[in-house]
């Protein structure tokens, strides 16, 4: 019994009238954990019921806590009939399980209801006391930390980024249970809610699990995604970065540890602690774990016998010949062995060897020791290459070493255990300085998959008579399930994983993975950026001095991450390179397309853009098999199409570079869409690109010369009109400097990706247009012509107006704190007949276009603002309808200082902050008291009363203040980016996942699709913001809205939506306040964490 | 191709003013986006007619969302659904709760019923305003006279407490109220050279001394009705016309101190008993209904009209009117002297007020 949730109903208001013959509601509230209820008592007659309820207490497992959510219902009492539900609140307690986030949660809610929307608003409060149980087995996971971030959390450091862990869950989704067809669309639609509330519950617990099992504390850049399958079920999967991290202890530095070791000690939350004095001396960490891979329970047992290679709960220790360390890690081939099989040795160690391994484990203070050299010299030895010690050598061979030995044997030096992972994969963007050594370019893979295993009849006979959601374990039903889902997912990091090493590289960074289902074909893709690591994030007990010295002696400041990782005489596809523009000692490419943000040290010439590629590809409609054989027949068609225009958009905005790509592709009914956002910038490092040449077939016709001619005369114009609006002037460099012949500037694909169907044969394209020399569009056909005239038909933001998909803007830092986010959703119908593939891609593009410039004006108040981390989705819900889908958020830049790059950015916030507090304090002073002389409100109408009217007695009567003035609902919020800018994030209160189902059956009423969906996603961001507020949170950050599944039957009057968005809940103080805070600091940290900060392994 | 589906949500609620009126102002959707297209926003901005449709139906959508909510304002402070910065509420609120002079002038006094909601076309034609926005504007007259029609305490405080209405408008509000609860005729058309400003500065100085509230402060309805006992009172002071002594000496005072001070001296002392009585008729007849319904129009012919005939200047009308209500107190035979000085001291205002073409 590790946990005691507590519970307490206060109060309700704006009830909505559930009896008309009174207009009152008699409310009373349900509160239910697992399978225990309490009730309040029925407050009559009120549409304001102050209940004031007891405390409600629940005592259960910390499991339970962490997969179950709390769900209060509110209920209008009847006599005579049944009670009717007016609407249900969930709320995840799972930010209370940890300290140091929120340590209770106290609130207004909206009270939701899936039909009617939001109905009204209870406040509630809710605590949890957490026992530590030591001697339990552990199965919950309490006390890892969530991020949505994809980058370090602003307030902690990382010590070791441990990498890639991922799980997933399967279901049957409840709208497709035969009861579904006798019971009302609310009760569906709860149980849907419900289901996948506890899924994510269980599939974050497990996550954790395995967090714990890596020694890490936090996962970071975790993505949550739901698969609809539809009658083959619901799969929940997750992807995260392991961490260990460190809380800092004053917000406004970025401190190193060994500044204030004992404070930053005290600090780490859950005593997970991945530093060795503690490893060893606390041996019941591994006994524990042995204990537990000799009780298997049967949650676990469908994990045990999943293809997940990544994970299982029996202690695999590797054992290594001298060494004395004991490295829990899921193990797995190493990338350099690449054999599945040889994991099974790594898990038969001896338990009795355990003890006399940790008692031998060197000091901290001794590892801290160890230097550089020393610690190179080992690795090179350990692995067995004659590199070792060549200081003078390569320095790119070494570092390739390093990063690979430390991701393959976690440290290399022969007294340290080896720890292998399967995948090298981090689904970071943004790194701390110096991780990201060197990056390839963007590796991705796509698969193709049939959901048709589903004919289970003792599958669904079980399920039908599941009345109680509780997960079922697939695996007893139906073992292919989970086998097959994981499989799947298996496959497609391996051949990432592939195509990485093709690179040279030994990670993939700013990974993701994705799905698009249609009927019963679903595509899997995965996507991540090739990279080399700086190995010291990824080894236990950083050494934080000299190594970190070294390498930056030794990388060239910002144009390191440019040089190619591969070898130069043994490339992986034909490329051009050139030596480096900045430190003319490495080679890069000519161009570089990256999945992750623009490393902060980058050096960047002008401003960035967004550049977007969209295509779509008709398709034959077919059953099945043939279907999924037409799509992947397809896909490797698209992803060239993508890439070309991608590459003649970078072009034609003189770009040589992209940051931030995401390809998606979404299949439907009769059509293929595909979809890449990237932000383009140019990179100092990286050659100045080419023209874009163009040329006719048929050069004997006059007329179609000139009209070439023409072209091509436009081309050039929109390149120069480009390099002047986003400031792009590199300094000219002559070819002698450089000291090496500069050839003519060839256009190559760093792209490498492959197709596969369900088998394991891998296609990989050569994007490089053959061996020609210059970049050349050929027109040959009016496809061609349409392609180039679609080129050109993208129009450039209007003046003050930037836009990328990335973090921040490159080139532009003097962010002031207005922002705004917001989501826009088009959904268009094409004339159904004769569509060909020119009208699609016409329709497709004009309705992407037309929404940006709706954005545009919509925010023109803003200007100058730059549209940051634009994010578009597509999906094709039925046959003829598109809708896309894009959050974004606007934040204003100060434009007197754009053209500067100095940091004042500070001052200007501050000043902005100020100005914005005093115009919030306004309205409710002056409504309180007459006697302010400045009035804000602009003069009604022509309507005056003379100020020197003859004031009677009567207007010296006692006024009470409007009410008003005190209780206006504070401000949350929003955004998709991991920071708030003018401000600095002081806590993070835990992640907000929430998933919401909204119906109607009166859609015309509600004004049509547009009010209906209009209103539900205004409803979501209520929900959102008012569960970080009674966690004491003021903002959201890393916001996404993962899903936004649309579905109308305008005949019947019936619209359903489903969205599911995520993101972390934070505490931020504007920098102004910050002074003020700082000052109150220690005592805020010197709070202990009581409530569950102690659990432990 | 066509839109099936066309929104924006934004975290912070965006209200483009102009918008905001445009709806306000009850036009349609088409009829905004060609009003917005003159307005040269397109070029300005270099959007199209498309996107300005799009723009115009998302702010729409989103007013028509809020609605429900301005009519309840405090509930608009507290809901949830959408985040708007205090100051775009204050000023939602506001321009919601505005009205337009023409139209306050068509139902100023009328009841606030469906028969006066069924003129509203007739007035809409009339004055030129939208039939929405004058429903709009009727509804919310409306809806504040039932919410503080049975209220205890000032009635500007109620308005301002449950509308969160500006000083200002709050005020005109607590006019409409006060004049609809009292049915004070003003749309005959010797009134119609007033405009509703007149007759807000009336109402509030009605309000101060001549209700009950004036009086009393914890009365139900004590700003809304007229104190009843004072009317009755009223007739006490018929004496001061129907006692011929002390008409004449009451003339007699006040000749003498105004002679050579006023202009239309000799205009004056040819009429002063005529306006004496119809400003005390006016007094005494204030025990009936009816007569408290014609009170504007009893002291336009009786006393504004006179004097605007012979030309009195404004100047001339204060001196006299000072003058005439002082003298009173000079009257030795007269015991009413709070009661005249609390009719006198509002009608004297009032009347000043009236007083202009």
């Amino acid at each position: 019994m590790p946990g005691k949730l507590k519970v307490k109903i206060v109060a309700g208001r704006h009830l909505p009238v559930m009896d008309r013959a009174s207009d009152l509601t008699d409310a009373f509230v349900e509160v239910k954990f697992g399978n225990t209820t309490f009730k309040t008592d029925v407050y009559l007659k009120s549409l304001n019921p102050q209940w004031n309820s007891e405390w409600f207490k629940f005592e259960v497992d910390d499991e339970d806590l962490q997969d179950e959510p709390l769900q209060i219902t509110v209920l209008d009492h009847d006599t005579y009939s049944a009670n009717d539900a007016i609407g249900k609140v969930y709320i995840d307690i799972d930010p209370l399980l940890y300290s140091e986030a929120a340590t209770v949660i106290s609130g207004w809610f909206p009270i939701y209801d899936t039909i009617h929307g939001i109905r009204g608003e209870i406040n509630v409060v809710v605590k949890v006391d957490l026992f530590n149980d030591l001697n339990r087995f552990r199965q919950s996971s309490c006390g890892v930390k969530f991020f949505c971030t994809t980058s370090i959390p602003k307030c902690y450091r990382a010590v070791i980024i441990h990498g890639f862990v991922e799980e997933l869950v399967v279901n049957e989704d409840p709208e497709y249970q035969w009861i579904d067809r006798i019971r009302t669309p609310r009760a569906s639609n709860e149980a849907r809610q419900r289901l996948i509330s506890l899924m994510s519950g269980e599939l974050q617990r497990k996550i954790g699990l395995k967090v714990l099992e890596m020694r890490g504390n936090a996962v970071v850049g975790y993505l949550q995604c739901f698969d609809l399958e539809g009658e083959s079920g619901l799969v929940v999967r997750a992807i995260g970065t392991a961490c260990t991290l460190d809380k800092l202890s004053s917000p406004a530095a970025f401190l190193p540890a060994c500044n204030s070791p004992s404070k930053e000690m005290k600090e780490i939350p859950f005593n997970e602690d991945p530093n060795p004095n503690t490893h060893s001396s606390g041996p019941s960490t591994p006994l524990k774990n042995q204990t537990y891979s000799f009780s298997p329970s049967k949650s676990y047992s469908r994990q045990s016998s999943s293809s997940d290679t990544d994970l299982s709960l029996t202690p695999k220790t590797a054992p290594y010949p001298q060494g004395p360390r004991i490295y829990l890690c899921p193990s797995s081939p190493s990338l350099s062995c690449g054999s599945l099989h040889l994991k099974k040795s790594c898990l038969l160690l001896s338990e009795s060897s355990l003890p006399p391994h940790h008692s031998s484990l060197v000091s901290p203070v001794l590892r801290k020791s160890v230097s550089f050299s020393e610690e190179l010299f080992l690795a090179a030895s350990g692995m067995g290459s004659g590199s070792a010690g060549k200081e003078g050598g390569p320095f790119k061979a070494l570092l390739r070493q390093q990063t690979q030995s430390a991701l393959e044997q976690r440290g290399g030096s022969p007294h340290r255990f080896c720890r292998r992972r399967e995948f090298p994969f981090f689904t970071l963007t943004a790194f701390p300085p110096g991780f990201l050594v060197h990056v390839g370019g963007v590796v991705s893979a796509r698969s193709v998959k049939l959901l048709d295993r589903i004919h289970n009849p003792a599958f669904v006979g079980i399920m039908g008579n599941t009345r109680s959601y509780k997960l079922l374990d697939w695996n007893s039903f139906n073992s292919d399930e989970p086998e097959t889902r994981d499989a799947w997912w298996a496959e497609i990091r391996q051949e990432i994983k592939s195509h990485a090493k093709a690179l040279g590289c030994h990670a993939v960074v700013g990974y993701s993975e994705s799905t698009s289902i249609c009927e019963e074909v679903c595509i899997l893709s995965a996507s991540g950026t090739a990279a080399v690591l700086n190995p010291r994030f990824l080894q236990d007990g950083t050494v934080e001095g000299c190594l970190e010295q070294r390498l930056e002696e030794n990388l060239p400041v910002g144009c390191g991450f440019c040089h190619i990782p591969y070898d130069e005489l043994n490339m992986p596809f034909p490329a051009h390179l050139t030596y480096c523009y900045n430190c003319r000692k490495q080679k890069v490419p000519d161009v570089l397309f990256t999945t992750v943000d623009l490393p902060t040290d980058a050096t960047v010439i002008g401003k960035g853009c967004l550049i977007q590629a969209r295509l779509c590809r008709l398709k034959k409609k077919a059953q099945a098999e043939a279907n999924a054989t037409a799509i992947s027949n397809l896909l490797p068609f698209m992803e060239y199409e993508v890439h070309t225009q991608l590459m003649n958009k970078l072009k034609l905005k003189g770009m040589n570079a992209l940051f931030g790509l995401r390809i998606q592709i979404t299949v439907g009914e009769n059509m293929l869409m595909g979809l890449a956002s990237a932000t383009g910038v140019y990179l100092a490092a990286l050659p100045t690109p080419g023209g874009i040449q163009i040329a006719g077939k048929t050069p004997n016709d006059g007329s179609y010369e000139q009209h070439i001619s023409h072209m091509q005369k436009k081309i050039n114009d929109t390149i120069a009109k480009n390099k002047e609006l986003y400031e792009i002037n590199p300094p000219e460099i002559s070819e002698e400097i450089i000291g090496s012949p500069i050839p003519e500037p060839r256009q190559r694909s760093r792209l490498l990706r492959s197709q596969s169907e369900s088998s394991d044969e891998v296609t990989e394209l050569d994007l490089s247009h053959g061996k020609k020399d210059a970049f050349v569009l050929e027109i040959d056909d009016t496809d061609a012509m349409e392609d180039v005239h679609s080129l050109l038909t993208d129009v450039p933001p209007p003046s003050g107006f930037y836009s990328c998909n990335t973090e921040i803007m490159p080139g532009i830092n003097n962010w002031t704190s207005e922002i705004q986010m917001f989501t826009s959703v088009r959904v268009i119908r094409l004339s159904s007949l004769n569509l060909t593939n020119q009208a699609l891609n016409k329709n497709f593009n004009d309705l992407c276009e037309n929404l940006l410039k709706s954005l545009y004006f919509k925010l023109r108040s803003m200007i100058p603002c730059c549209l940051c981390h634009v994010n578009f989705t597509v999906s094709l819900p039925e046959d003829e309808l598109i809708q896309v889908t894009v959050t974004a958020v606007a934040i204003t830049f100060d434009k007197n200082q754009a053209l500067q790059t100095t940091k004042t950015h500070v001052e200007k916030s501050l000043q902005r902050a100020s100005t914005d507090n005093e115009e919030l304090l306004q309205f409710p002073l002056e409504l309180c008291s007459d006697s302010l002389p400045s009035h804000p409100f602009p003069p009604a109408k022509a309507v005056t009363v003379e100020k020197a009217s003859p004031m009677g007695e009567g207007n010296f009567r006692n006024r009470s203040a409007p009410p008003c003035a005190n209780s206006t609902v504070g401000v949350v919020k929003m955004t998709p980016l991991s920071f708030i800018p003018g401000a600095k994030i002081t806590k993070y209160l835990g992640i907000i996942n929430m998933f919401f189902i909204r119906e109607t059956t009166s859609l015309r009423e509600e004004g049509g699709v547009s009010g209906f969906l209009h209103a539900f996603i205004a409803e979501v961001f209520a929900m959102v913001r008012a569960h970080v507020a009674a966690l004491g949170g003021n903002a959201v950050v890393s916001y996404i809205m993962k899903q936004c599944v649309f579905m109308e039957n305008p005949n019947k009057n019936q619209a359903q939506c489903l969205i599911n968005v995520s993101g972390d809940a934070v505490v931020f103080v504007r920098e102004s306040e910050l002074e003020v805070v700082s000052t109150q600091q220690p005592t805020a940290n010197c709070q202990p964490s009581c409530t569950g900060g102690e659990v432990t392994t | 191709m066509t839109s099936e589906l066309d929104i924006f949500v934004g975290n912070t609620t965006l209200i483009d003013e102009d918008v905001y009126r445009l709806w306000l102002d009850g036009y349609s959707v088409s009829d905004a986006v060609s009003l917005r297209v003159r307005s040269g926003i397109l070029e300005q901005t270099g959007a199209t007619a498309a996107v300005l449709q799009s723009d115009t139906m998302d702010h729409y959508r989103t007013f028509h969302m809020l609605e429900r909510l301005l009519h309840a304002p405090p509930k608009l402070l507290h809901q949830l659904i959408f985040q708007i910065p205090p100051s775009r509420q204050a000023l939602l609120i506001e321009r919601y709760y505005a009205f337009d002079e023409a139209f306050v002038r068509e139902v100023l006094g009328k009841k606030l019923s469906k028969g006066t909601k069924k003129d509203l076309d007739d007035i809409s034609t009339k004055t030129g305003i939208t039939l929405k926005s004058c429903r709009r504007q009727f509804d919310n007259f409306k809806r504040v006279f039932k919410v503080v029609e049975e209220m205890r305490g000032s009635l500007v405080d109620n308005i301002q407490q449950h509308f969160l209405l500006s000083d200002r408008l709050a005020r005109d509000y607590a006019a409409i109220v006060f004049f609809a609860n009292n049915r004070f005729e003003t749309g005959k058309k010797k009134l119609q050279y007033l405009s509703f400003g007149d007759f807000a500065f009336c109402a509030e100085l009605m309000i101060q001394n001549w209700t009950l509230g004036a009086v009393d402060s914890q009365v139900a309805d004590m700003d809304v009705d007229l104190d009843k006992e004072f009317l009755q009172d009223l007739k006490e002071l018929k004496m001061l016309v129907a006692d011929k002594d002390l008409l004449d000496l009451h003339k007699s005072l006040v000749c003498t101190a105004l002679r050579g001070k006023l202009g239309v001296f000799s205009e004056m002392e040819a009429n002063f008993k005529n306006l004496s009585r119809g400003l005390v008729n006016v007094a005494a007849k204030l025990t009936h209904n009816k007569d408290v319904r014609d009170l504007f129009v009893d002291l336009v012919e009786k006393f504004v009209e006179p004097c605007r005939s012979d030309h009195w200047p404004l100047n001339d009308v204060r001196l006299f009117l000072n003058q005439y209500s002082a003298s009173v107190h000079s009257l030795d035979g007269f015991r009413h002297q709070a009661l005249w000085d609390r009719y006198m001291g509002t009608l004297r205002g009032c009347l000043l007020r009236l007083y202009h073409d």
